[in-house]
């Protein structure tokens, strides 16, 4: 089961889903702080669903005030990083760059990319944590036999 | 002795807008062993370090030691760069300009690598700048400049509590008179600062070139009597 757990993670990584920023936050998860991982990741959601409605209110207005959506994809992408969600993160880059250029159609497209990349990425991860939810408590009642 | 408590620990402050990277640092700080507060804008750090401008005088009057500027000594400020109102640059210089916060090192944190950016930031007095996201590696550079700027404090007292004081952080070595300790502490600050710049400089390989140095050292001589 353990080894289920460890390729799913693998999969993630392989796919371009999470990088090494992930394992970082795992490695700070310990006996003290068990859920550490987890509490990190419903925050970073918390945050996302503010930041796409903000940017999704912004993209409406016309024309687009450019510097103000690339503050908020700022953030967007900061948060993104800290937790290791790498596709996420190339599409704000992406976004910035727009931006920056004031190109609306390239937000506008980039966007809705991202959206997709986010909710997958959400996707996978709940049934990531749920799982290792799952195989946690049985782990813990092998070692005690 | 009525000195701060956490004498072994470090107390960090750390400064950023976002709610995740202000927990993010927070571990990464606590796994370290340091102390750690958190406040999300350039405002409250200062508010907290007890920069009140004007008031600041009445702290002066009624401390008991030199030292005791603050209610609560913070030995690190780790500020982000990108933050709205004040920015971390903007913290960065209201600390250097403090004559009583001035001594506190200041490290900068930043999402992106733009030398001049960088560059700015270590002039105007930040030990040193990392990129986001941090790792706990580049937590463990902190310690040294902590250290440092503690024994710069230590050895800087007037004469009548310097042996008190010396007798307390020396471990080294049976030193008897006062000017043994003093060189004793002299020795380790000046292998604390060699170690320091050998540090900084793997760190910012990283990001500069290698020719960048900082002349910062020129101001941390120890007086003697």
């Amino acid at each position: 089961m353990q080894r289920q757990l460890a390729n799913m993670k693998q999969t993630l990584f392989d796919q371009g889903y999470l990088d090494e920023q992930f394992i970082q936050l795992e490695e700070l998860q310990d006996d003290a702080n068990p859920n550490f991982v987890e509490e990190v990741v419903t925050l970073y959601y918390r945050d996302s669903a503010r930041l796409i409605q903000n940017i999704e209110q912004a993209l409406e207005k016309s024309p687009l005030d450019f510097s103000k959506l690339e503050c908020l994809m700022h953030q967007f992408k900061g948060s993104s990083s800290s937790i290791g969600a790498k596709r996420v993160k190339s599409e704000c880059t992406q976004f910035k760059e727009h931006c920056r250029v004031g190109n609306a159609d390239g937000c506008k497209r980039t966007f809705q990319q991202l959206k997709k990349e986010y909710a997958t990425l959400k996707k996978k991860v709940e049934v990531y944590f749920q799982f290792a939810r799952q195989i946690g408590p049985v782990e813990k009642a092998c070692r005690s036999k | 002795m009525g000195m701060a408590a956490a004498d072994d620990q470090f107390h960090v402050l750390a400064v950023d807008d976002s709610l995740i990277d202000r927990k993010l640092i927070e571990r990464l700080l606590k796994t370290s062993s340091f102390q750690v507060t958190t406040v999300d804008s350039g405002g409250k750090a200062l508010e907290f370090l007890g920069w009140h401008g004007s008031e600041r005088n009445m702290f002066n009057e009624t401390s008991i030691s030199p030292k005791n500027h603050q209610e609560v000594e913070v030995n690190l400020v780790i500020t982000d760069y990108c933050m709205p109102g004040m920015t971390g640059y903007d913290l960065l210089k209201k600390i250097k300009e403090s004559a009583f916060l001035r001594d506190i090192p200041v490290v900068i944190m930043s999402s992106e690598n733009v030398p001049s950016r960088i560059t700015r930031c270590l002039e105007e007095g930040a030990e040193e700048f990392f990129l986001k996201p941090m790792k706990l590696s580049d937590v463990n550079k902190l310690r040294p400049h902590m250290m440092r700027t503690k024994f710069k404090n230590e050895i800087e007292k007037p004469e009548k509590e310097e042996k008190e004081e010396i007798e307390e952080i020396i471990t080294i070595g049976e030193a008897d008179s006062d000017m043994e300790q003093l060189q004793t502490a002299q020795s380790l600050q000046q292998k604390n600062i060699d170690n320091d710049i050998n540090n900084k400089r793997k760190s910012m390989d990283e990001v500069l070139s290698p020719d960048r140095t900082r002349p910062r050292y020129s101001d941390l001589t120890v007086m003697s009597n």
